[in-house]
């Protein structure tokens, strides 16, 4: 093939090969220049194309609206992120509390103690720290509701006056039944409303009634009071039956006062002795020193027996029915007697004789003036049960034909309350204030709601000469009315303000008294902000005992008995739901009982050799039957709780359950133990000693417990305990130093680390936790699930043993098994002594949770907390397999916006509990691990006030939840590289100079341990020896 | 003067010529499937629908459906978890330790073996998937994957993340091993399919054969990868399930906390895969009828291994306890005591008896060459497999350090259906290999048959 010479070209300039052409001719484009360029290349049109693509595709995506109104104008004191704190008080029937509410953007999210209130100095109790959940309670009335149908207040009103006026023209009876009102101004508006309308008596009773002690104490002193208590000043306590650190008149003051009687220290080796002579095991029996099971029946000669070994030694005469043999009396007795005057003998009786020989004897012992203050009278209860009766046997006589109850639920809580549900609707007019739909809310036709305590102004006179004032801290959620308002406007006031009403009254009361160095407002305005004012005491004119101990011993011999064989019935308070009108309040329902940890149930409980006679069995997993408890005749099936320290013969039985109309929480949980309450000598008895009788059913049941093992099986390294004798020779009385082995010694285990430690350049927090102050109440529990946004779980899954509570308090009872013997270890004793251990993360330095976290979600804080970040979990639950304390909670469910916990975590779950959340702590979601975090955020807030003022951290800046809310003082948060804290000096930490800020500090006080020292883990939390003020320490475990 | 070996017995019966391996092996993959193997295969799909159904359960509402608690974080999940990887031991050791030491008797049963380590490995994997709170953000925040949460990283202290490079390197060589073995394998039955016609069957296996070409320098290649993965995976026999242990060893709580965990674990790996294997290829061998390939001798040294490795575990058993008793340590004594005596002795008294007691059995020559003998004592040896797990787990947990926080455990449907959603998994798979995959290395088989010119004795057999 020859060679062809053509070109081919493809126009003239490649022809040509024109410079021009030649500059563009290797490229695909050319430059078409700006008029024909569209600013849009190929890619922008993709990319454009792929943006709208998605954004349409997204917003067709329904994203659940949530609205989030801003303030218009902000209010003056409400920074958005900032709480504020608004001093006030709790008040519930004849509890009282002095409180400071924390509020968020106008909500009340937690509620702390007051600890300007020589009152309750600071402490809160269960009741309290809960009630900020009662004000978001779903089932509070909306607001006016006549028979089933919502009505406005005007008519209402109309109505209400109407009917009065109808009752006023004919002469018949109005009653305003209320619980104690310890609210001076309200008195005083049922006063105004008594003017108006002659006929009207109020009628005061309490669930639980004082009455027998204001009698005796009439009989005694001629006048009818209670009087004010100071265990403080009491080196030896004897209580037959009194509650005092858990549910008796005023817990909150005396377990302080309590406390500081059991406080011990190198320089200071002595503490007072408690004995507890009673039925049930009660927190305060749990607590005591001497503990002797008594019969009811027998409780009252027990207390003359008593009566006649102190009078022996006084010189006194003697009184009949003393019963001999009740271990411990005599004991208790010389105790008394050597500590003259600084002693104190309480009876939770409230038969009037028994009282008055307990106030013989105190008289006797010269305690009046000292422990027992009748110059400062108590109001905490004035109920009159024979009014109250009377009342009763009136209304059902029909003589009554109206009746206003005052935010009280007597067709629940009172023995008569089915005749009193029953006669109230024949009356003309029936009237309720409380702000929930309650039983008697149900019986009546006019629910007129009243604002719950957080939403209204009041005051409260607790103690004579002592006052306080409420404050709103929210604006009503409701259509309630303040109840003091309703009675004015029913009393046909026109000035129906109630909070001015409140404020001319502290004007023309107290401020004249103050002796006028400031004006009004400005009087008035401290009050507000301290939420206290206590003029002083005033002394008041001295009392001679002149009660007839001979005339009342009889009348104890009389109902009393020596022998009574068969079964006997106590009924008590628990400490969470207490007299039940706060029970559909899930954080009570969940709260352990201090002693028996159950939640959600209401069992009886009874002794070991009762349950074993009657074929009861309680297994490791709370495995019970019901049995068939009948009393005076009326037969109920109820779970059986067999109980260490249970009375043979008795059974105990809890008020607070078998509410029948209270809100989806609490409804038909257990049986209402208010009817088994008896009316004898003039007052309402907690026992009942006849007609008692308990048969096995084969119906199982189980319970729900929280803690399902109940001895610590001799484990010293958990729970180290001594006796005040020994204490007094050596501090480090009863401490355990375990020992590492080497290969030629043995080691302290501290001493021996794979790792290097950290270094804390600024703050280690650390806490101490002191067992002889801790009462075991669980205050420290509801706080820190408030403060924490910890979810409620109900029943079921505490019975699968998920409970999420960060915080809890262990109890353990002694056994009489020998060491090593394991099965015999496990089982309690008949009447076991009790240690109550508060357990939560324990901030290990060394932590085993840090280690094997595949994603480093939990790590180690450079102040040495032990953290843990949720958003990085994934929920491998190896952290808290690896937790020796077993304090880490892990989110087995979703427990918020979830169906399938409506009712057990409203917090979480309907719009109204949300409000309660704390904004400063995430809830969790599901799937990941999350404990205890010290309080970080009140760490971090400390940290930023500090940082704010250019300043450095003060000690006692940071108070955790569960230290704050402790009553006894039993928690310690602190920094300890800080020389001069509380917690510094209390646990007397050296530093070591080679490494000051190293974890491994040299603690100087003998008494405190580390728990599981031995396995190194290094925790920053101590705890202080339990020391009980007996002769010799009881058995092994 | 002359020493002369005895004549070894022939390791496949019955006088197979190397076409009979072709043929016995790839009919099963080139037949229909029996009926039998429509039934098993059937039955394994139920399970894993109805575990499926369950792990959705599980998936969908929280891990709050098994039975766990606030004291016991693992029970069933990671019971079932080292109960799979230990299965899965057996495949490796028997294709790769075997390898080395020229054991040519592992020719008829490694393929079988490696295929249940790999499904074994994948059950296993699953367990530490769902058993995560977080499974979705888990999967990938285990791996150190850079990523824009700034400098978060994985915890390279924590045992779990050496578990997933543990079980992820184990997972990867096992599959290479195995799928490589096949090759030659698939490529015979391409070869066949050619011959008989069947050109899709020919294009999917000259596809999964990658190609083979039989030619010398590729056999080459091929044994030198073997002999190269067999020594990659030796290590990995031991090393494995020494790593599964250190979830337990490096921990604080008593019963956990124990030195002797890997070499225990290691045997206990081995006896129980080997009882695994036995169970897999005893049914195998019955519905392929490949009793020429694996015969008594193969069950009987297999059975022999249980027994060492059987007494191997039964020793740590036995060490574990008087150290308990010999350490004096308040809290290790008490462990040990409530395994025994506690509230799970159950579950301590049938691991005693299914892992210690019943193996010794096979010292009896001739429980130890029965074959249903040999299939009821490998089951009871995986329950009793399970039972040790289950033991070391849950009685160590439940009962711990601080005696407020004993619990029980109790398993509920979840639990149990989870464990059969990977029965479903492992046997759907196992079974869908032994029809499409030769359950025996033909490549190697033949070269272990003594080939004769005589003709085939009929009635050898």
């Amino acid at each position: 093939m020859g060679t062809t010479k053509k070109t081919y070209w493809k126009g003239l300039e490649q022809l040509k090969n024109d410079p021009a052409y030649i500059k563009n001719a290797d490229k695909e484009f050319v430059n078409l220049g700006a008029e024909e360029d569209p600013g849009h290349s190929r890619r922008d049109f993709l990319k454009m194309m792929g943006f709208s693509v998605a954004a349409v595709s997204l917003a067709a995506c329904e994203t659940p609206i949530r609205k989030a109104i801003p303030y218009v104008n902000k209010p003056v004191d409400v920074d958005p992120g900032i709480p504020n704190y608004y001093a006030s008080t709790y008040i519930n029937g004849g509890d009282y509390c002095s409180i400071v509410v924390k509020t968020r953007e106008g909500r009340p999210i937690k509620i702390e103690g007051n600890s300007l209130s020589s009152v309750s100095k600071g402490g809160t109790s269960v009741p309290v720290e809960a009630s900020v959940l009662s004000l978001y309670d779903n089932y509070r009335l909306r607001g006016v509701r006549i028979g089933d149908k919502s009505e406005s207040w005007e008519t209402l009103d109309k109505e209400v006056i109407a009917k009065l006026g109808e009752i006023a023209a004919k002469g018949g009876q109005i009653r305003i039944v209320s619980n104690t009102i310890l609210s001076p101004s309200t008195l005083a508006v049922i006063e105004k409303f008594k003017a108006k309308y002659p006929t009207a008596q109020h009628v005061q009773y309490d669930q639980v009634s004082y009455y027998g002690m204001m009698k005796a104490n009439e009989a005694s002193f001629g006048t009818a009071f209670i009087p004010s208590y100071d265990f403080s000043k009491a080196n030896v306590i004897v209580s037959f039956g009194a509650d005092f650190l858990g549910t008796w008149l005023s817990p909150i003051e005396f377990a302080r006062q309590y406390a500081a009687t059991r406080h011990l220290d190198e320089d200071h080796r002595e503490m007072s002795r408690h004995y507890q002579f009673e039925a049930n095991l009660s927190l305060t029996g749990a607590n005591a020193d001497y503990r002797t099971p008594v019969r009811p029946s027998q409780s009252g000669l027990a207390v003359a027996q008593l009566y006649n070994l102190i009078a022996a030694k006084a010189g006194k005469g003697m009184v009949s029915g003393g019963l001999e043999g009740v271990a411990n009396l005599d004991k208790a007795a010389e105790d008394l007697w050597a500590n003259r005057g600084n002693s104190l003998v309480v009876s939770r009786s409230n038969n009037k004789s028994v009282q008055i020989l307990i106030n013989g004897i105190n008289d006797m012992l010269g305690n009046y003036g000292s422990t027992i203050l009748p110059n400062m009278p108590v109001n905490y209860r004035k109920g009159n049960d024979e009014a109250m009766s009377s009342f009763v046997s009136d209304a059902e006589g029909g003589k009554i034909d109206g009746v206003i109850f005052y935010n009280c639920n007597p067709v629940y809580d009172h023995p008569m309350g089915e005749k009193i549900a029953a006669a109230v609707k024949n009356m003309t007019l029936s009237v309720a204030t409380n702000y929930t739909e309650d039983e008697t809310g149900s019986a009546v036709t006019y629910k007129a709601p009243d604002h719950h305590y957080l939403e209204s102004w009041n005051d409260a006179e607790p103690k004579k000469n002592f006052y306080s004032l409420s404050q709103p801290a929210i604006t009503p959620i409701f259509k309630s009315r303040q109840a003091q308002e309703s009675f004015m406007v029913w009393a046909g006031e026109t000035n129906v303000d109630y909070f001015n009403y409140v404020k001319e009254n502290w004007k023309n009361w107290f401020y004249a008294k103050s002796g006028g160095t400031m004006d009004f407002q400005s009087w008035w305005d401290k009050c507000l902000y301290d939420g206290v004012l206590e003029p002083g005491v005033a002394d008041g004119t001295s009392m001679s005992f002149a009660g007839d101990v001979a005339a009342a011993a009889s009348a104890v011999a009389a109902r009393y008995k020596a022998d009574n064989k068969g079964f006997e019935l106590v009924v008590y308070e628990s400490c969470g739901v207490g007299n039940g009108s706060q029970a559909n309040n899930p954080l009570l329902q969940e709260l352990p009982d201090p002693i028996t940890k159950v939640v959600w149930d209401h069992p009886i409980t009874i002794s070991q050799r009762d349950a074993a006679a009657a074929g009861f069995t309680n297994d490791g997993e709370s495995n019970t039957h019901y049995g068939a408890l009948t009393v005076g005749g009326k037969t109920m099936n109820v779970p059986v709780l067999i109980q260490p320290g249970q009375m043979p013969g008795t059974i105990g039985i809890a008020l607070g359950y078998g509410r029948t109309k209270v809100g989806k929480v609490a409804e038909n949980l257990g049986i209402n133990a208010y009817p088994f309450l008896t009316f004898s000598d003039g007052s309402i008895g907690l026992s009942t000693f006849e007609g008692v009788s308990l048969v096995k059913t084969e119906t199982p049941f189980q319970l729900a417990q929280t803690q399902t093992h109940q001895t610590y099986m001799g484990r010293e390294s958990v729970i180290q305990e001594s006796v005040l004798s020994e204490f007094k020779k050596n501090p480090a009385a009863g401490r355990e130093f375990p020992k590492i082995t080497k290969w030629d010694e043995k080691v302290d285990p501290s001493t021996l680390s794979l790792w290097k430690g950290h270094d804390y350049k600024d703050h280690h927090w650390g806490m101490a936790i002191d067992l002889n102050s801790c009462t075991g109440c669980g205050a420290c529990i509801v706080a820190c699930n408030v403060e924490n946004n910890v979810a409620i779980v109900g029943k079921d899954e505490v019975i699968r043993r998920r409970e999420m509570h960060w915080m809890r308090i262990d109890r353990y009872y002694s056994s009489d098994g020998k060491h090593g013997d394991y099965e015999a270890m496990e089982k309690a004793s008949e009447n076991p002594e009790v240690v109550f251990q508060p357990m939560l993360c324990q901030h290990c330095n060394n932590a085993p949770c840090e280690t094997v976290c595949p994603v480093a979600a939990t790590t180690h804080s450079t102040e040495g907390l032990n953290q843990m970040t949720y958003n990085r979990c994934i929920g491998t639950r190896y952290c808290a397999n690896n937790c020796p304390y077993k304090v880490r909670r892990f989110n087995w469910f979703k427990y918020h916006d979830n169906q399938q916990f409506y009712q057990s975590n409203p917090a979480m779950n309907t719009d109204l509990g949300r409000m309660v959340l704390n904004p400063e702590v995430t809830v969790r979601s599901r799937g990941v691990m999350e404990k205890c975090s010290f309080c970080v955020q009140r760490i971090q807030t400390g940290k930023l006030n500090a940082k704010k003022e250019r300043r450095p951290m003060k000690d006692g800046e940071v108070i955790t939840a569960c230290q704050a809310s402790c009553m006894t003082g039993a928690i310690l948060f602190g920094d300890m590289n800080d020389e001069n804290s509380a917690i510094t000096k209390l646990l007397k930490i050296e530093k070591d100079p080679k490494r000051p800020y190293g974890i491994d500090k040299k603690i100087g006080n003998p008494r405190a341990y580390r728990v599981l020292e031995e396995i190194g883990v290094k925790p920053n939390i101590f705890y202080l020896t339990k020391i009980r003020n007996k002769e010799e320490a009881k058995g092994e475990a | 003067m002359q020493a002369s070996s005895a004549l070894r017995e022939s390791l496949v019966t019955g006088g197979k010529t190397v076409a009979d391996v072709s043929q016995d092996i790839s009919c099963q993959v080139e037949n229909k499937p029996s009926r039998l193997w429509w039934m098993a295969f059937g039955t394994s799909l139920v399970l894993l629908i109805y575990g499926g159904y369950c792990c959705w359960m599980m998936l969908w509402h929280g891990i709050g459906m098994w039975g766990l608690n606030k004291t016991v974080g693992w029970a069933w999940d990671i019971t079932n978890f080292v109960w799979w990887v230990g299965i899965g031991h057996a495949g490796t050791l028997i294709s790769a330790i075997l390898l080395l030491f020229r054991q040519r008797w592992r020719m008829s049963i490694n393929r079988a073996a490696e295929a249940m380590t790999i499904f074994a490995v994948i059950c296993a994997l699953s367990f530490p998937a769902f058993h995560m709170g977080r499974l979705w953000l888990g999967f990938y925040w285990a791996l150190p994957l850079p990523n824009a949460f700034g400098s978060l990283w994985v915890n390279f202290n924590s045992p779990l993340l050496w578990d997933v490079f543990a079980i992820s390197t184990y997972f990867s060589v096992s599959l290479l091993f195995w799928y490589m073995g096949l090759i030659p394998d698939f490529a015979v039955i391409r070869d066949r399919a050619v011959r008989m016609g069947h050109m899709t069957r020919a294009r999917v296996y000259n596809a999964l054969s990658f190609g083979w070409d039989g030619a010398a320098k590729t056999w080459m290649r091929y044994e030198s990868v073997a002999l190269i993965l067999a020594g990659l995976s030796t290590p990995l026999v031991l090393s494995v399930h020494t790593i599964v242990s250190m979830d337990f060893a490096t921990s604080v709580i008593p019963g956990w906390h124990t030195t002797i965990f890997p070499p225990y674990f290691v045997a206990g790996a081995i006896f129980s895969g080997f009882a695994m294997v036995l169970t897999l290829l005893l049914v195998t061998r019955k519905v392929f009828k490949l009793e020429d390939y694996i015969t008594i001798y193969h069950v009987e040294l297999m059975n022999i291994i249980i027994i060492v490795t059987g007494s191997i575990v039964g020793v740590a058993y036995i060490t574990e306890l008087f150290i308990a008793w010999y350490g004096q340590v308040p809290a290790e004594s008490y462990a040990f005591y409530n395994r025994v005596m506690g509230p799970y002795w159950w579950a301590y008294a049938s691991m005693m008896t299914c892992n210690v007691i019943s193996p010794q059995l096979f010292w009896i020559k001739k429980i130890r060459t029965n074959l249903v003998a040999t299939f009821v004592l490998s089951i009871i040896v995986n329950i009793g497999m399970w039972f040790e797990r289950f033991v070391i787990i849950v009685t160590s947990l439940h009962r711990d350090y601080v005696p407020s926080s004993w619990t029980m455990f109790h398993p509920t449907m979840y639990d149990i259906g989870q464990y059969l959603f990977t029965f479903g998994i492992f046997f759907t798979a196992f079974f869908l290999f032994a029809k499409f995959f030769p359950v025996i290395n033909m490549a190697e088989v033949k070269s272990i048959i003594k080939s004769t010119s005589e003709k085939k004795n009929s009635s050898a057999h």
